[in-house]
């Protein structure tokens, strides 16, 4: 029984919980709201609840459910070693079971799962994007009009090209040290088409064959997490189909919410799926961040010149927590000769985007922001690195609206950047 | 209806956003950390922002007879927050402000809802410490530690909670504010109602605002590691350490059971084959630190021990971080975790931990020990699982019965926990029926309709 199918499948993790309250102390939203619903403990009690027949899924519980920004302190604190994100999304999907989602996520999601569809409307919406949103500098714009964001919020522009779109499938050097296949990521495709291009620009300059499978779409990990496991399901079996069929060394992410649903949730989605089960835990085993796999490269200083810059890195939840990856990209960011690195007082702390939660509550998700810009700030760094190009977008959004200097790049542009200075 | 003109009266009064009714969030609010006791939802929970506000719910609840339950950030080990008739639970959260620190005095004035952290973090560029250090130290309020006087691992040396409390601001049971203690270093004025209200956990009055003393951080310190192949052995050094007249300021045991646990969770290189081990810190002046080092050394290879000394602060940090996985790696083995308090004179410590051997062996259940010897506070901690009611009932006559044995030791039901609603069955037992009616005399002059935390200590019927 997964986790997908309701919280009788996470009952053991329920009774784990020791109800200490040592998650009060790593728990973003928690110290914010300073409410007990807010935070593991709380959640694990209505989940308990709910099992018990106690508490109906209303729109209250699903509310609370909600408050989550599955950043995983919570996990990595827990003295009882609960894996409070098994209970959220097992809850959540109960609920989404029984209640069904709300339109617009419904809409969404329906998109995101037929990839052809979804292609064409980011397409078309790339056209008109300007109707909509106001330019206000190279790489940013603002709503023009209320349309479900929050008017304040800066976001980058659509581009007119898909990464995909931009480059060949697939991409051949002489004498290859490794093949792998690139999995970018919805974000990368259509926001930052540079993380892209970083990514393919340093593999090849390393002596690797890169290809970007065409029919690859959404992860689905934003349609799991808000509880959708049908549909969630079916985006793992046709990447697991996709992703099996391709002779590849490794499979490249660059964002570790990508990571994680190939990782980990691919799995445990089709665990007993017809055959899936298997490809889906070896399509796993090949999954590496793109900083885990230029860490394992012989790294070649002559590649890269110095930048003159003093950097600092936040480190993304799921990429850090969520799969492991916490020293690789500190140990290339120091590797990059001129470079400055001044870390955070919390490099861990969530940004709060937290994916949709950032759109749904957007104030709590800019509260704990704020507190990430203050720590920028203290650091005295001209450039903030990061691994996810979601929180680069909520970084982004916090420094233009506090009229911080910092600019955000992910740990890859960092590095081509230094070679372009070729 | 009461309740509902209640919480009317409460929205007028404290504004919308500080009651919160709604039945998810009340669930949250019906238990503590303590294992196997009842749950129960309060009516509603309140947030007040300041004195003034705890006042208007003091009234509200006097007016509409219900019940207050003062709650800090609920970490607490005897059910003392469980709001266990209804009512209202009064979170204390929102007033968390750090009022005046006055390194001149040596003092600290604090809201009730300051995380303990908080305030080390805010005097140590001072170069002082508030010593009390329970293991929640990063989550717990000051409020509910000194309501429920709590310890932790440095009592040894420099006491509890109730040693550094000073002042007191308190909101009695008839929305009085009554205001006690102070700076002053000598204060002999009246009772002495300042320790009265630390630790009544909540059953005399709600505290609002706090001074505390603060001492100057020690210069030295030194960490030590030490095992031993018999858990006796281990407790006769506890005892010989003092006797030598030397105080560490942390002396820490953890027995076979926990060293393995914790090794085989957490992989911190503990010792295995040992049947205890200890974990001594001696802090102060430096030439002070190398002496006390000295002799603790000496007792313990007396005693049939090794040592282990840590080297530099890495080292250091490995030791501690091996205790403060006891009770992490313990909770990880089995579902429901008994963690209990029973506190023996520290001379006494051997006989407790044979004690706690044999009462496990006897039972038939799994207990991990560990604590801080050197008080002689121990934390037996039965491993269970709260499905299994045959289990269970063994786990509660086994409680009782590590209770009898330290009271027979001249112990105490509560080293640093409170008694709550768990222990309150035992208090007989250590003072007596005229003991308790004292408290009961006590309850009911200054809370006559019971409507703060009842249920907790003693009732009163």
């Amino acid at each position: 029984m997964s986790i997908f199918d309701g919280l009788a499948a996470v009952e053991e993790e329920i009774l784990k919980c020791m109800k200490c309250g040592n998650c009060q102390a790593v728990c973003p939203l928690y110290q914010e709201s300073r409410r007990e619903p807010a935070v593991a403990r709380g959640k694990i009690r209505l989940a308990a609840a709910v099992l018990e027949g106690k508490l109906e899924p209303t729109a209250g519980l699903a509310e609370c459910f909600a408050l989550c920004l599955t950043c995983l302190a919570c996990v990595a604190s827990c003295p009882s070693g609960v894996k409070v994100d098994r209970i959220i999304l097992a809850a959540r999907t109960a609920l989404t079971q029984r209640k069904g989602l709300p339109f617009i996520k419904k809409t969404v999601f329906t998109g995101l799962s037929r990839p052809r569809l979804f292609d064409l409307g980011v397409k078309t919406a790339a056209r008109i994007q300007g109707l909509l949103f106001k330019h206000i500098e190279p790489g940013k714009m603002q709503p023009r009009f209320p349309i479900g964001l929050e008017l304040r919020r800066i976001l980058p522009p659509l581009a007119p090209v898909p990464f995909r779109g931009q480059v060949a499938e697939k991409h051949t050097v002489e004498r290859p040290v490794a093949t792998v296949a690139f999995f970018t990521g919805c974000m990368t495709n259509y926001l930052y088409p540079g993380i892209g291009q970083a990514t393919l620009r340093v593999l090849k300059a390393h002596g690797v064959d890169v290809i970007i499978p065409r029919l690859q779409h959404c992860c689905g990990a934003p349609i799991l997490y808000s509880g959708a496991a049908d549909l969630a399901l079916e985006m793992a079996r046709s990447h697991v189909d996709l992703f099996s069929s391709i002779q590849a060394d490794a499979i490249i992410t660059v964002c570790g919410t990508c990571g994680e649903a190939f990782k980990h949730l691919y799995p445990e989605l089709l665990d007993g799926v017809s055959g899936h089960g298997d490809r889906a835990r070896e399509v796993a085993a090949k999954i590496l961040d793109i900083t885990q796999f230029l860490h394992k490269l012989p790294f070649d200083p002559k590649l890269f010149k110095a930048l003159e810059l003093a950097v600092t890195y936040h480190q993304p939840c799921h990429l850090g927590r969520g799969l492991g990856v916490v020293q690789e990209p500190l140990s290339i960011i120091r590797s990059i000769p001129g470079v400055n690195y001044l870390p955070l007082k919390e490099p861990a702390r969530c940004c709060g985007n937290a994916g949709s939660f950032s759109l749904t509550h957007y104030d709590l998700s800019y509260q704990i922001l704020t507190r990430k810009l203050k720590d920028i700030e203290g650091t005295g760094a001209q450039l903030v690195v990061t691994g996810c190009p979601a929180c680069r977008m909520h970084l982004t959004d916090g420094l233009t609206q506090q009229q911080m200097p910092q600019k955000v790049v992910h740990t890859v542009e960092l590095l081509a950047r230094s070679l372009d200075e070729e | 209806m009461s309740v509902t003109q209640a919480i009317e009266a409460l929205r007028r009064e404290l504004g919308e956003n500080n009651v919160i009714t709604a039945t998810e969030d009340l669930f949250c609010y019906s238990y503590d950390a303590t294992a196997d006791l009842p749950e129960q939802k309060p009516d509603v929970v309140v947030t007040p922002e300041n004195v003034d506000q705890v006042v208007k719910v003091v009234k509200i609840a006097r007016q509409f007879r219900l019940p207050i339950y003062p709650r800090g950030s609920g970490t607490n080990l005897s059910g003392g927050t469980v709001p266990i008739k209804g009512g209202i639970v009064l979170s204390t959260l929102k007033m968390n402000r750090i009022l005046e620190i006055d390194p001149s005095n040596l003092t600290a004035t604090v809201q009730p809802g300051v995380i303990i952290q908080d305030l080390n973090n805010a005097v140590a560029p001072y170069g002082l410490i508030y010593p009390p250090d329970p293991g929640t130290v990063n989550t717990a309020t000051m409020g509910g530690s000194v309501a429920e006087c709590s310890g932790g691992l440095r009592g040894l040396k420099y006491g509890v909670t109730r040693h550094y409390v000073m002042g007191l601001e308190v909101v009695l049971a008839d929305g009085e504010v009554i205001r006690y203690g102070g700076k002053t270093v000598k204060n002999v004025t009246g009772y002495d109602l300042v320790r009265l209200f630390t630790g009544s956990e909540g059953t005399l009055g709600i505290i609002t605002e706090i001074i505390v003393r603060l001492i100057p951080a020690p210069q030295a310190r030194e960490t030590m590691l030490a095992g031993f192949s018999r858990l006796a052995d281990a407790g006769n050094a506890v005892a010989d350490i003092i006797g030598q007249k030397v105080i560490p300021a942390t002396l820490e045991i953890m027995d076979r059971v926990t060293v393995e646990t914790v090794e085989n969770f957490a992989h911190v290189g503990l010792p295995t084959g040992v049947a205890a081990i200890l974990l001594i810190e001696v802090d102060g002046i430096p030439e002070v630190v190398k002496s006390e080092a000295a002799a603790v050394r000496q007792v313990i290879a007396k005693n049939g021990g090794w040592v282990k000394t840590a080297e530099n602060d890495e080292e250091r940090e490995k030791l501690w971080s091996a205790r403060r996985a006891a009770l992490p790696a313990l909770a990880q083995r089995k579902p429901t975790t008994i963690l209990e308090d029973a506190t023996v004179p520290r001379s006494k410590i051997t006989d407790m931990l044979l004690a706690v051997e044999d009462i496990g062996r006897r039972y038939n259940l799994v207990i991990g020990t560990f604590g801080h010897a050197g008080d002689g506070n121990l934390h037996p901690t039965i491993l269970a699982d709260a499905r299994n009611e045959e289990e269970m009932e063994r786990v509660r006559q086994a409680v009782e019965e590590i209770f009898r044995a330290a009271l027979n030791l001249g112990g105490t039901l509560s080293g640093e926990h409170g008694i709550g609603i768990a222990k309150k069955q035992f208090l007989p037992w250590e003072m007596g029926n005229s003991g308790v009616q004292v408290l009961k005399k006590i309850k009911q002059a200054l809370d006559p309709d019971n409507l703060l935390n009842p249920g907790k200590i003693v009732d009163l019927t």
